[in-house]
């Protein structure tokens, strides 16, 4: 591979390299018309993103911009959060969006333009390397991020991410505008961080660093040091996009959206963990709505043959109408999801969450299947270990036959020939899953004396309902038998259970 | 909602508008000056603790904290009291709690004694006397907005009371002021420093957090807290305090029912400096686990994690 030099191709953005850029957060010169323009930018965004920020809190926050003044990027940080944010789950969106918004600089970073002389040159070609070519670019920075990494050194990593994104992260430089950008995908792949890991523990077992028992949580520490480095990077990749596009589109697609409404079926492990933490207050905010609505259902509808009967007391004028009074049972549930593999984060979530809120129910029962079906209202013990959960279903419980995929159509058969003593006049059903039946029987009939039989049947399904009629689904079939609703982040999970549970 | 001056208006409290020209209670002067000063009564902030306590203190509004148990809420009132030297007013929620025991009560017992005394009076007189200042028995909310020295009022575990109650604090929040229909309004004199905390057992209400700035106080970072655990436990050799840091921090990113705490952690210092350990081993560890975990499941999986990893 030839070393060339740098790209020189117009580079719309960047500042010219004579060094006058200001590295702090907006320019010093910035005009209050350009503060005000980047803080109403940066509420929309956050509204955008579901938060409810009203101008009262936009006018708080400026008054803070105001107190502190731009001298200290992470004081503002902080400040603009007390005056934006009313809640922790909102932060992580809160932190990218400020970052679009108030940037750290512009263009190149400024500690890597300034290193940019003693860099060995950046490769034109984004390419990577074959296995063993030699990469003495990538070489070098990996040799200086383990060090970074295992001091612990954070203005270090920081200033790698800048020069990693600059000299990894560039794609399609050169070609029409609109088409360039900066990738971190493209730009962790070549560094490829994660296998440092051994590296960095022996350097530091080497230096003694840690003699004791902390050892062994020393390995996990390192990844999370590893995983932060990732976030700098994603950070830095998106700020620098975002000059090309501007920060508003950027934080409409790039900035990932609050735990409560990320798609389940794209979540990945971080975030279904994440998820499952706020399954807890999820659950005592829906207990709250659910006891509300039960409060004002207990009066009941009005009872017109009483109203009448006491209109007769006041000459055919119906001064005092009567309320039929409700019994107050509670409902009882039943849940049965589809634990395959392709809906498995959503049925987890909610099976914890109806766990979590079952004081709410007379009785909870939870069955699961595959293409079998199988009671586990036993394995969903609140102590135990509920990121295993899925684990110990597919284990614990047989919830497959003769092959692993999964059929609607004959875990529906097995459960109204087996189970249907668990559903009676009084049990709402709700069945969870996505209805991608594998081409197989869907078999109507079965969920047809299930909802005879019960007081309502939901199916509340992960997949958006545009998909609903693709491939081998067979939800349209079955949302013609029992009630369908799209369920695609625990925000709307929510928002039905609070909404359709009968109490 | 607004957050700017107040128009005293109406009544006939003995408000005179706040003391200072500023809306605020005037502790601190920078960021920097909030973090040394909170250092110095041994409270060690991180950058956003203090950004948001001088927030709070220069823009006159109050604090909602919340976070996890044991990580320091309560006793960020109590610092910001020491320094200001003012007046610590502390108002402990409940499930139950309501206005006699949050705002203001008449003494009713002792309005009756008034009526019996003086039988020969006439009505009017009575009447007029009766629901004067003597007979009224201030509660935490009036007490902190009647002072007049420096105050601090911290409204703790407001998660714990019932929604009613919070409709109840809008008022005091946003304007500083408490209405008794007798008497009529009363402004504070003077605007005490309010600081909120709550554990997120319950959602708080839209209005009541948009009169807050917010901040959300988790576990200290491992600098940080080895930082607090060396100022709280100065014996403590520093290798130690740091593997003990790294392994309290290791443990909370595990599941566990209940994670350790900043205070557990100081516990944990404090036992290990007693047993005289220089070093963490395995049997230390075992042996010592319950003061960090209070859950028989933790002790577990902490165990299990610590062994065989």
């Amino acid at each position: 591979m030839t070393a060339v030099p740098p790209p020189s191709g117009p580079r719309p953005s960047t500042r010219p390299p004579s060094g006058a850029a200001p590295s702090g957060p907006p320019p010093a010169n910035a005009g209050p018309a350009d503060t005000a323009a980047r803080l109403t930018g940066l509420v929309r965004a956050l509204r955008g993103h579901g938060l409810r920020i009203g101008p009262a809190e936009t006018v708080d926050a400026a008054a803070v911009l105001d107190v502190l003044g731009f001298t200290d990027r992470e004081r503002m940080r902080a400040g603009l959060a007390a005056a934006l944010l009313r809640s922790d789950t909102q932060r992580t969106v809160f932190d990218a969006a400020f970052d679009l918004f108030f940037p750290l600089g512009v263009g190149t970073p400024e500690a890597v333009r300034a290193l940019r002389t003693d860099l060995p040159a950046v490769p034109a070609d984004p390419e990577p390397p074959r296995f063993g070519r030699p990469d003495p670019l990538r070489d070098d920075l990996r040799e200086r991020l383990a060090a970074a990494l295992a001091a612990d050194d954070r203005a270090a990593q920081a200033r790698l991410a800048g020069e990693v994104v600059e000299a990894f992260g560039r794609y399609g430089a050169g070609s029409t505008p609109g088409s360039d950008g900066w990738s971190a995908h493209q730009a962790l792949g070549r560094l490829a961080p994660e296998t440092l890991l051994a590296r960095i523990l022996a350097a530091l077992r080497a230096a003694g660093a840690a003699t004791d028992l902390s050892d062994l949580v020393l390995a996990d520490e390192i990844r999370r040091r590893i995983r932060d480095f990732r976030a700098l990077v994603t950070g830095e990749a998106r700020r620098r996009i975002a000059e090309l596009r501007g920060p508003e589109q950027i934080a409409e697609r790039a900035v990932a959206p609050t735990v409560d409404r990320i798609d389940f079926l794209y979540a990945g492990r971080d975030q279904l963990a994440e998820l499952r933490r706020t399954v807890h207050p999820l659950a005592r905010k829906l207990a709250t709505r659910l006891a509300a609505r039960r409060r004002r259902a207990a009066r009941g509808h009005l009872d017109l043959r009483r109203t009448l009967r006491r209109s007769l007391t006041t000459g055919g004028v119906p001064l005092r109408p009567a309320h039929r009074l409700r019994r107050p049972a509670r409902p009882e549930l039943v849940l049965l999801c589809d634990v395959s593999g392709s809906v498995a984060g959503f049925a987890d979530f909610t099976m914890l969450l109806v766990q979590a809120m079952s004081e709410q129910f007379t009785k909870v029962r939870v069955f699961a299947f595959v293409n079998r079906t199988a009671e586990v209202t036993d394995l969903l013990r609140s102590g135990d270990d509920p990121a295993r959960l899925a684990a110990r279903i597919l284990t614990g419980a047989r919830v497959t036959g003769y092959h692993g995929n999964s059929d609607y159509g004959s875990a529906l058969g097995d459960f109204a020939e087996h189970h249907l003593d668990a559903v009676g006049p009084r049990t709402c059903v709700l069945v969870l899953g996505d209805a991608r039946t594998n081409h197989r029987d869907p078999n109507l009939d079965a969920l047809r004396r299930i909802a005879a039989r019960a007081r309502r049947v939901f199916w509340l399904n992960p997949e958006q309902p545009s998909h609903w009629p693709t491939g081998d689904s067979a939800a349209p079939a079955y949302a013609e038998v029992v009630e369908m609703h799209s369920c695609r982040n625990a925000h709307r999970l929510g928002e039905l259970i609070a909404r359709l549970l009968p109490v | 909602m607004d957050s700017g001056g107040n128009g005293g208006s109406g009544g006939g409290g003995n408000g005179n508008g706040p003391a200072n020209g500023t809306n605020g209670t005037g502790f601190f002067s920078s960021v920097t000056d909030a973090a040394e000063q909170l250092a110095a009564t041994g409270y060690l902030a991180s950058t956003a603790v203090a950004t948001t306590v001088f927030l709070a203190d220069r823009l006159g509004k109050p604090l909602l904290v919340e976070g996890p148990a044991g990580v320091g809420k309560t006793e960020l009132a109590k610092a910001v009291a020491a320094i200001g030297q003012a007046r610590l007013v502390r108002l402990q929620c409940y499930e139950g709690i309501d206005e006699a025991r949050a705002l203001y009560e008449w003494n009713h017992a002792k309005q009756l004694l008034r009526i019996t005394a003086g039988r020969d009076g006439g009505w009017e007189e009575a009447r007029d006397d009766i629901f004067g200042e003597e007979f009224l028995l201030t509660r935490p909310l009036l007490t902190a907005i009647r002072g007049e020295e420096p105050t601090v009022l911290l409204i703790d575990e407001m998660d714990k009371a019932d929604v009613e109650v919070e409709a109840l604090l809008l008022e005091v929040l946003s304007d500083f002021q408490v209405t008794v229909p007798e008497l009529g309004t009363i402004t504070a004199s003077r605007r005490p420093f309010v600081l909120l905390t709550s554990n997120a057992t319950r959602e708080l209400s839209e209005a009541l957090r948009r009169r807050c700035l917010f901040l959300h106080l988790d576990y200290p970072d491992a600098e940080l807290e080895s930082r607090i655990v060396r100022l709280k436990v100065p014996g403590l050799d520093d290798t130690l305090a740091g593997s003990l840091v790294r392994i309290v921090g290791a443990l909370r990113t595990m599941d566990l029912r209940k994670a350790p705490s900043v205070a557990e952690t100081i516990d944990w210092a404090r036992t290990l400096l007693a047993l005289g350990a220089d070093t963490l081993d395995e049997g230390v560890v075992r042996d010592t686990l319950g003061v960090i975990l209070k859950h028989q499941d933790d002790i577990r999986k902490a165990a299990q994690k610590l062994t065989l990893a």
